[in-house]
């Protein structure tokens, strides 16, 4: 099954960024009938590929085969003519509109009169469907917004196969899906691969890549890393994919003496968004949040540092019980926040590199004071901390947004070391960012505990959690819905994410 | 995924001049080809006098167009400067030491009031001020009840018209240049010099991240408007000094402003702006427009020309700005 010509080939694919290389000379190719898993840690390249193989960007050098014969993708609508669907996360299917005129969008079939044959249209609809085990579920006059998640997915995919795509890229699809749905998802990829239809599957779950892969790629800083013609052990994945050895990856945990008294403390908070919020942080331990998207995990965030305050509830700090009604305020109190979405909510990007560095220590000092020197920092202590952290930059009076992921990241954590917290929260420290910047990141939370900070780290990669935080906290609907130990497995944190009743430790 | 590429060429290892200081150079050699007369105190102490109230006002409004803002009201708020200390003073000489801090407080007010608007209300500022704008005009009119009185006392002209004479090298300064010297240096010192001027280029850059660092945004919005304004009246009592009075005098100015500002490399929609080159963009402007006035071209020419320099200048910061990769 195997053996035939590859249906798509890539060949030395290379694509810069200002200031980033995101793919360099990668070699790539599916087969008819194979599940191609394709794996890497964020910022590794994946969707870059994807994307050029799509046609949404245009590779710097390399060549693109399909079928045999050399294209050039100018947009995406001529890599889907060509045969190639990608299903994204967030699908492309219109809401208000029935299954039956989403699958036939802009190529209905009409009567003898040229009006909708919408008879045909739906035969021709539950006939796709009839491939998935899905399929009984799905009425086609049902309007898709209607459907949950995993059946709009179903109907995305049946989409791709209707319009004859010979290949289909999944990118994380299992993202948003509980247990069951799952296993209904991979039913349905058995299906495509017993047609014939090539499988390019995103995915960071090795047991996804186990139990449906035929071949692995694995891409690592832009470049493939790994290639396996058999599904290997995934110890064997992970270390091409963090290129060391996972033991030193994350920072050992907190020994019992290393974790000193309560440092936040939450009782019965909540606003519109939270219900019930007990939560105690420590001096010298990382607490790790984690939880499905919209659990809840960023509104908390949120309310501790007063972005969007609790509604009731008590927190104190310190020991004094503290209301914040803004970032400012709580800053003062003394916590810090590194957002989620760097380029969003992070930088200022047409600043430089020192001027990030230091903007939170300036937006507390005198407003007609010295920008160069203030009660928490100066340029000089400044230009010290980010040489500690090593950011790799030509100078500091260069604009940020030249640097790559991970030294974007150290400067905002520059700009709160400045102001010496006792609890800081990470929003998805390491979204995005090469994996030696990833460890790096893992051993300055590391440090700064042992410093004597509290933190809350919230994350949405299970390992990533599970791996750096002393203890995890689960949250599901704006509730805190368990509690596990450093190294709880992946899978009784992921049922208790997803509300099904799981083992809790 | 760190290794950045080399994407400047040899050129940009140069030190990077602003391209505002190349055209007033170029503008100021045509001038002394057509009038070698230029080179004498007489000529660019005059040309100097002549473009201090715009370069202040410039440099007042790019506070607000790094903050992310437009002000649209200085224009305005020059008219109601002249005409308002017109009423004030009512010919009696010593009025001056009062009036001058009552303009300069209306300039603060109407920056105040345009910051709370902003903030507050959310009116987005280029209706705020063109708002702003429309009721000053409307308050000049009210208040000269359509006819302004004829002329300003000698004290209160003082600033824009008087010379200081005997000085060594030039021979005289005029005090308006003086007032321009000082104000735009202040301006310049706490643009780039202070909190305050490092907060406002956060803001315009990307108010949420500033906000999430704990920068005050609402004041330094204000603080932004506030600068604009007190430069308004600033120009006006130098206006008011040389160009006498009437309800017009402010016309135009705003865009004036707003177009030296973007001359010299100020980032509409905010994050970065220099005050020292404003003051260059607003010297390249009076230059363009003394140069029209050699070649003997009516007023209308004049506002085509500053109508496509405006233009020109925004297409060049946006295409200088696409290709630095934003």
């Amino acid at each position: 099954m195997t053996d035939s010509a590859p249906v798509i080939e890539m060949k030395g694919i290379t694509k810069s960024f200002p200031g980033v290389r995101a793919l360099s000379e990668v070699s790539f190719d599916v087969r008819p009938g194979e599940v191609q898993a394709l794996v890497g840690e964020n910022g590794a390249g994946k969707s870059t590929l994807i994307k050029i193989l799509s046609g949404v960007y245009h590779a710097d050098a390399g060549e693109v085969h399909v079928g045999g014969e050399a294209v050039h993708f100018a947009h995406p609508v001529e890599s889907l003519q060509a045969g190639i669907a990608v299903i994204y996360q967030e699908f492309s299917l219109l809401p208000e509109r029935t299954v039956a005129q989403n699958l036939f969008l802009g190529r209905e079939p009409r009567t003898r009169f040229g009006l909708i044959d919408g008879a045909r249209m739906r035969a021709e609809t539950r006939e796709v469907l009839s491939l998935f085990a899905a399929a009984g579920r799905i009425d086609p006059d049902r309007t898709v917004g209607e459907l949950d998640v995993a059946t709009q997915q179903v109907v995305e995919i049946a989409k791709a196969v209707s319009t004859g795509a010979r290949v289909v890229v999944m990118d994380e699809p299992t993202a948003a899906l509980n247990e069951a749905e799952c296993e209904e998802l991979f039913a349905t990829v058995d299906t495509l691969r017993k047609r014939g239809v090539a499988i390019i599957y995103i995915t960071h779950r090795m047991r996804e890549i186990t139990r449906l892969a035929d071949r692995v790629t694995v891409l690592k800083d832009g470049e493939v890393a790994a290639r396996f013609d058999e599904v290997p052990a995934p110890d064997a994945i992970v270390r091409a994919m963090v290129g060391r050895d996972i033991e030193d990856f994350y920072a050992p945990p907190a020994t019992p003496d290393e974790i000193g008294e309560t440092i936040l403390s939450v009782r019965g908070a909540g606003n519109a968004m939270l219900h019930d919020i007990d939560l105690d942080v420590r001096a010298g331990e990382i607490v790790g949040l984690a939880g499905i998207q919209g659990a809840g995990r960023v509104a908390l965030a949120m309310a501790l540092f007063g972005q969007t305050p609790f509604e009731h509830g008590d927190v104190t700090l310190n020991g004094d019980t503290v209301t914040f009604r803004n970032p400012r305020t709580a800053i003062m109190g003394g916590v810090g926040l590194l957002p989620g979405d760097r380029k969003a909510e992070g930088l200022v990007l047409m600043q430089s590199v020192r001027d990030n560095g230091m903007l939170t220590s300036r937006a507390f000092g005198k407003l007609w004071g010295s920008d160069r020197k203030n009660a928490h920092a100066d340029t000089d202590r400044m230009d010290e901390l980010l040489d500690h952290m090593e950011i790799r930059a030509a100078s500091y009076d260069q604009d940020i947004r030249a640097l790559s992921g991970g030294n974007q990241q150290k400067a905002i954590v520059a700009r709160w070391l400045s102001m010496r917290p006792k609890l800081l929260i990470f929003i998805e420290p390491t979204r995005g960012i090469d994996v030696n910047s990833k460890a790096g990141i893992y051993h300055l939370m590391r440090d700064l505990a042992r410093e004597g900070a509290g933190i809350l780290m919230i994350s949405s990669d299970l390992p990533e959690v599970i791996g750096a935080a002393d203890r995890v906290l689960v949250m599901q609907e704006g509730r805190i819905a368990a509690e596990f130990p450093h190294g709880a497995s992946e899978q009784d944190v992921m049922h208790a994410a997803t509300g099904e009743t799981g083992v809790a430790a | 995924m760190t290794e950045r590429t080399e994407t400047r060429g040899l050129f940009s290892r140069l030190p990077q001049i602003n391209p505002v200081w190349v055209l007033l150079a170029a503008l100021i050699v045509a001038i002394i080809f057509m009038n070698p007369g230029f080179v004498e105190p007489t000529g660019y102490m005059n040309f100097l006098k002549r473009a201090a109230p715009l370069a202040i006002l410039a440099a007042g409004q790019v506070y607000v167009i790094t903050s992310g803002g437009f002000d649209l009201s200085v224009g305005s708020l020059i008219t109601l400067v002249v005409v308002g200390s017109s009423m004030l003073t009512n010919n009696d000489p010593t009025a001056t030491y009062w009036v001058i801090p009552v303009m300069l407080g209306i300039g603060l007010g109407t920056g105040l009031v345009n910051g709370l608007v902003v903030c507050f209300l959310r009116v987005p500022s280029l209706i705020a001020t063109l708002g702003m704008m429309i009721t000053l005009n409307g308050l000049a009119f009210m208040w000269s009840g359509g006819a302004p009185r004829g002329y300003l006392p000698d004290t209160f002209r003082f600033f824009g018209r008087e010379l200081i004479r005997d000085v060594p090298l030039v021979r005289f300064i005029p005090v308006s240049v003086i007032v321009l010297i000082v104000v735009v240096g202040l301006f310049a010192w706490l643009m780039h010099r202070t909190n305050l001027g490092r907060q406002v280029h956060a803001i315009g850059d990307n108010p949420v991240a500033a906000r999430l660092a704990g920068v005050s945004v609402n004041r330094t919005r204000i603080t932004a408007f506030m600068l604009s304004g007190l430069s308004g009246a600033i120009a006006g009592i130098l206006l008011g000094g040389f160009a006498g009075v009437s309800t017009d005098v402010g016309t135009g100015y705003e865009l004036q402003a707003i177009t030296a500002a973007v001359l010299g490399g100020a980032q509409l929609l905010g994050g970065r702006g220099s005050v020292p080159a404003a003051l260059g963009g607003a010297l390249a402007l009076t230059a363009i427009f003394t140069l029209l006035n050699f070649l003997g071209l009516p007023q209308p020419v004049r506002q085509v020309v500053q109508g496509l320099i405006l233009i020109a200048a925004v297409a060049l910061a946006m295409h200088r700005r696409k290709q630095t990769g934003t």
